[in-house]
């Protein structure tokens, strides 16, 4: 028995309580509360780093298992990893520190609390992708939210009221029916243990109700077309680390309570259900991409984006083949980094100016060389260019589409004209053209505090789209476990399906 | 020697992108044109290599992507289509670079400009090396963005940002058939690397696949798909509109990029699945029939365009149908071999067009112009022997290349043969109409320019943002035109060479006795075709049309720019319409914003507002509120409220599960 699992859920805990004895006043106790922040981020990162290095990426299995007795002998406290999870795990400690340090100057309210929310949502959503039980599952899933109700709440923009309400209305729907589907899964099952439901066969009847209270969350989460409308909102009303955290970590839980829980759970409602998230999906992408185009606010923008590229996600993994279900994954993971790095590139302007509209800008080549050719990439990687991550994912998800449905294929392909036309318009809006704007004549290039920052993510978009196997590879076992078991479910109740490879 | 070809490029592209600031222009123009040198002459001793030694050879580098059955290695994949590729691109490469010192020396930003070329190089040749179809996609979309970056390289320019978006868009709408047609092939053949590919394709003839509502024979629409992609990047009718626009680059990238290689891209992939194609006659007639359209289509606009430029330009477009029109008729080896010459004359009229626009200090209308042959010789012999390829003067490079594609139609079996055979045909007369109309306006008759000349002065290179407001003290304009420095006339003799000895000196190996010789296995024929065979037993009067039409063309021109010149502005006014029709590009410009680009920006306008705002908003969460506020009649403090309602909720939902247990527990 292991407990590095555990000690990554406290260590930000632990963290979070040193900053609450902390003074918060004086300028000495709020160098002191960053530096903790920070140190705790960093060493919940290499702690995780460990877990990583103790974990067998070969094996389908659930490993660094660790249990203890909690509500009864059938709902256990119970934490471990697989092959789908350990990524997001790493994706959430690794992008942490950067938002610390995102937030080191930005943020000057209630410094204290700002930082006690980041290390508690830390250790919130390192359990959401680490509980092996239902019920534990659920209430780091829910719990999460809270945190990031607050950061939007409290250090967001003008409208963060609307926005949180937005945020916490959609949530309510979704996380109530969820509950009810563990209830009725625990009355069937009699546990909550996740790998003995995913061995656990449902009635194909009651799948698709238990299939349907899930989605409602999953998809607010995600978000699906047309319960995303909270996203933009929260974006564009949190501070630059709330998006970034919500982007890249938040949006993949409900990606990851797919592949989690619906496909190998209820195998024959997601069969079912397929054309349904496909059509979701095709809209959330050309819909999306068509609404960002005549975005005037850059974080909306990026969000609305956020949300077509999630279209791929969804698309990809209800393809269930290979190439769908790895694909969508790897577009999760690619764009936790890629938004990531969008949100914190426009984090760096609004540092300076204080402004998101797309038309206070202009030009700003001239006076940020370095910065542009950043967001140049950035763009690029957003719009999916071959040698990115961003592309690996797209790729992936739209070959295992044509094989599950060519019709979906070709609507989802158009995303790729799309991308380009809002992200290039974007980039030109901002970055090209004259300096003529008084405001922007003295802004400052990129500081090395930024660049320390932005180059992790630069370094590691180009190397996962040049060696994306590198994560390829991490789903490749439990993602042909899954596709077996889904198989086998599906051909047991007389489905035909097309090979898996 | 191949990972150095390829890879050094990509190293000067990595040092003038990241130190250019540091180590200054020269150094940086050093690195990066040095290094293509070098790849250059290695590039010579690969094709010879390759084409008439020891034969292809693949170097593997790593594993890409794997996922399930789809297997995606990083290889070098070197056989005689590679290597004609590659001294294609690594000749004018290098050349561009060392003539855009001299074109460039004022510019301030010269080391990007010289990364630029440098990535572009790289992506290009990783493209022509490519042992797949995604490699190839990402060298296909990789020099889609150095093209972007290059077009926009004055960024100052609004309409050099939207010709660069416009050109990354319209390719991406080729790059979407390319990537279906990618994942046909691979549930097709099961693979995505070209010799299983090649081994497996022969299977699926016949086969019908369903798509987007209709039965398609597999191998046409995987053909078409593809195809469409190859008509993106090589700006065949209807994706044609990116490539005039592009011209809002500096010279030496329309030279490079929009003329010799990246637009060639389309033309080499067709080549590059030759096995694929020749199993399906039907898309090989859709491939012919849209080249010998542009052929003819791009060479009447070509007739009436002013902007010294956007004449080559339009002509670029042509010749590029009349090497898909080769492709369509099975002549595979004759389209490349268009290609590899085209690359010399073109590259070479691109670079002293560029010559005659720095002569004349950034004017790049030919109505301004005329009598420079006296001011500039040497340019003007250059762009003579240009224009004589172009027009496919006898023994000049265009003369073997562009008869061997004339004749290959006429006798080809499938496809529109007789169509695309009378459009060719008028298609040579229009070429040389307007390379000699090009040729007279700029440097004989009357000059044009000078104290007496319109001051206007039209969208041109080397607008800076500080250039643009002095024109009050423009004391550049009143100068004499001056010959250009001899690091930009070095770079025209080579081509020049080229221009008129490479005909000569492969029309062998590319159409004759060394075929099989020189292109092995590289190109593949279907066993009833023998079309290189038959077109050399075309009646005499097809073999002399070419001739006829050249000739007719240069008569015209005389007649209209040297003999009468009042003559085009009577013929103009006489019929407007058909003027203004071609004046303005047959309008596909209007055409597709009306279509496309106004609707898509409405759509989104009205999806945002009424879609996600009135509707999805209106009845969801702010319907909800509404209600909420209307009915409980109470002062509903939400600001402070919604929190503690949640985690209210989550503890009643605990509570109920807690509780359940208890009572379901016992059970157990």
């Amino acid at each position: 028995m292991n407990h590095l699992l555990l000690g990554l859920i406290l260590l930000p805990l632990i963290g979070a309580g040193l900053i609450l004895i902390t003074d918060g006043q004086s300028e000495a106790g709020l160098r002191n509360i960053r530096w903790t922040a920070l140190f705790a981020t960093l060493a919940t990162f290499i702690l995780s780093l460990i877990a990583w290095h103790g974990f067998n990426p070969a094996s389908a299995e659930f490993q660094l298992v660790d249990e203890a007795a909690w509500l009864s002998k059938s709902i256990r406290f119970k934490l471990g990893v697989d092959g789908f999870s350990m990524p997001f795990i790493l994706l959430s400690t690794f992008l942490m520190p950067f938002c610390i340090v995102a937030s080191w100057v930005s943020v000057t309210q209630r410094v204290k609390e700002y930082f006690i929310a980041f290390l508690v949502l830390e250790a919130l959503m390192i359990g959401v992708f680490s509980a092996l039980d239902l019920v534990l599952f659920y209430l780091f899933f829910e719990a999460g939210l809270i945190p990031m109700f607050l950061i939007i709440g409290i250090w967001g923009g003008k409208r963060r009221i609307y926005a949180s309400f937005k945020f916490f209305l959609y949530t309510l729907l979704g996380s109530l029916l969820m509950l009810i589907a563990v209830m009725v899964m625990y009355h069937q099952a009699q546990t909550t243990d996740i790998p003995t439901l995913l061995k656990f066969k449902f009635a194909p009847q009651l799948q698709t109700w238990l299939w349907l209270a899930f989605f409602a969350s999953f998809a607010v989460k995600m978000p699906m077309w047309p319960v995303h409308t909270w996203l933009p909102d929260a974006h564009v009303e949190a501070p630059t680390a709330g998006s970034v955290i919500l982007a890249a970590i938040l949006l993949k839980m409900g990606g990851y309570g797919f592949i989690r829980v619906s496909i190998p759970m209820f195998p024959d409602a997601s069969l079912y259900f397929a054309p349904f998230v496909f059509t979701l999906s095709v809209i959330a992408i050309i819909y999306t991409s068509l609404v960002a185009l005549m975005q005037e606010d850059i974080k909306k923008l990026i969000a609305y984006s956020s949300v077509a590229h999630m279209g791929f996600v969804t698309m990809g993994l209800f393809t269930l083949n290979a190439q769908g279900i790895q694909g969508g994954m790897f577009q999760m993971v690619s764009h936790g980094l890629v938004s990531g790095a969008l949100f914190l590139s426009v984090g760096v302007i609004y540092d300076r100016m204080h402004t998101r509209e797309i038309a206070a800008y202009g030009g700003l080549v001239h006076r940020m060389p370095r910065y542009a050719a950043i967001f140049m990439l950035f763009t690029m990687a957003n719009v999916g260019l071959p040698g990115t991550s961003g592309f690996v994912g797209e790729f992936l998800t739209l070959l295992g589409a044509f094989r599950a449905n060519t019709t979906v294929a070709f609507f989802a392909t158009t995303g790729v004209i799309l991308s380009a036309g809002y992200a290039l318009w974007l980039y030109a809006r901002v970055i090209f053209g004259k300096l003529e704007k008084p405001s922007l004549m003295t802004i400052e290039d990129i500081n090395p505090r930024e660049l320390a920052v932005m180059l992790p993510l630069v370094v590691l978009t180009i190397w996962y789209g040049i060696q994306p196997n590198a994560i390829l590879d991490v789903f490749a076992a439990p993602t042909q476990a899954l596709l077996k078991s889904t198989h086998a479910a599906l051909e047991s109740v007389g489905h035909v399906v097309t090979a898996a490879r | 020697m191949v990972q150095a070809i390829v890879f050094l490029p990509l190293l000067g592209f990595l040092i003038a992108g990241s130190l250019g600031r540091v180590i200054g222009p020269r150094p940086s123009e050093i690195v990066t044109t040095g290094f293509l040198i070098t790849g250059a002459i290695l590039s010579w001793f690969v094709f010879f290599q390759v084409g008439y030694g020891s034969g292809p050879f693949k170097v593997a580098i790593a594993p890409w992507i794997s996922s399930g059955a789809l297997q995606v290695e990083w290889a070098l994949r070197v056989d005689t289509l590679t290597a004609v590729m590659l001294v294609v691109v690594n000749s004018v490469s290098a050349l561009v670079h060392l003539y855009s010192i001299g074109y460039m020396h004022e510019d301030p930003s010269r080391p990007r400009f010289f990364g630029y070329l440098s990535l572009f190089t790289f992506a290009m040749l990783m493209l022509v090396t490519a042992d797949n179809l995604v490699q190839m996609f990402f060298g296909w979309e990789g020099v889609g963005l150095a093209s972007y970056l290059l077009i926009g390289f004055w960024y100052e320019k609004p309409s050099a940002n939207a010709a660069a978006m416009k050109a990354f868009i319209v390719n991406r709408v080729g790059d979407f058939g390319f990537a279906l047609g990618i994942f046909l092939v691979f549930v097709l053949t099961n693979s995505v690397a070209f010799d299983p590919i090649f081994a497996s394709i022969g299977g699926a003839a016949g086969k019908h696949f369903h798509f987007i509502g209709r039965d398609w024979d597999a191998l046409t629409l995987a053909c078409l798909l593809l195809f469409m992609g190859a008509m993106g990047k090589s700006a065949q009718f209807f994706l044609h509109t990116w490539l005039p626009d592009a011209m809002e680059g500096p010279t030496p990238v329309s030279a490079l990029i929009h003329a010799a290689t990246m637009v060639t891209a389309g033309v080499f992939m067709v080549a590059r699945l030759s096995p694929v194609f020749e199993l399906s006659p039907d898309a090989l007639g859709v491939v012919m029939f849209i080249g010998a359209t542009t052929a003819f289509f791009a060479g009447t606009i070509g007739l009436v365009q002013n902007d010294i430029k956007r004449v080559i330009a339009y002509s670029t477009c042509s010749q590029l149908g009349y090497m898909f029109a080769a492709l369509g008729a099975g002549a595979y080896s004759a389209g490349v071999f268009h290609l590899f010459t085209h690359a010399f004359f073109k590259a070479l009229l691109f670079l002293g067009a560029g010559s005659v626009i720095h002569a004349m200090h950034h004017e790049q209308d030919i109505r301004r112009m005329g009598g420079l042959f006296k001011s500039i010789p040497f340019t003007a012999v250059m762009m003579l022997i240009g224009t004589l390829a172009l027009t496919g003067f006898p023994l000049t490079a265009g003369f073997y290349s562009k008869d061997a594609i004339i004749e290959s139609v006429y006798v080809a079996h499938h496809g529109p043969v007789s169509y695309a055979f009378i459009l060719l045909i008028v298609a040579a007369g229009l070429t040389s109409f307007y390379s000699w109309r090009l040729f007279f306006l700029t440097f004989m008759g009357h000059k044009r320019w000078g104290a007496d000349a319109a001051h206007a002065h039209h969208g041109d290179d080397h607008h800076h943002a500080k250039a643009h407001h002095d024109h009050g003290h423009d004391h550049d304009h009143h100068h004499e035109p001056h010959e250009s420095p001899s690091v930009m006339l070095i770079p025209l003799t080579f081509l020049a060479l080229g221009a008129l000895i490479a005909g000569l000196l492969f029309h062998d190996s590319f159409l004759d006795h060394g075929y099989e010789h020189f292109f092995k296995a590289s190109l593949t024929l279907s066993p009833d075709n023998h079309i290189l065979h038959d077109m050399h037993g075309v009646p005499l009067w097809v073999q002399w049309a070419p001739m006829v039409m050249m000739v007719t063309g240069f008569v015209v021109a005389w007649i209209f720019y040297i003999a009468k010149p009042e003559l085009p502005a009577a013929l103009a006014k006489s019929q407007p319409l058909l003027y203004q029709f071609l004046l303005n590009k047959w309008y596909f410009d209007e055409l597709y914003d009306f279509l496309f680009v106004r609707p898509a920006k409405a759509l989104g306008y009205f999806l945002w507002k009424k879609g996600d705002g009135a509707t999805i908003d209106g009845f969801g969460p702010d319907g909800v509120s509404a209600r909420v506020v209307n009915f409980s009649g109470v002062i509903v403090r939400l600001q402070t409220g919604y929190l503690y309602h949640y985690a209210f909720a989550m503890l009643i939902g605990l509570a109920a599960v807690i509780t359940w247990y208890m009572f379901g527990g016992a059970q157990s």
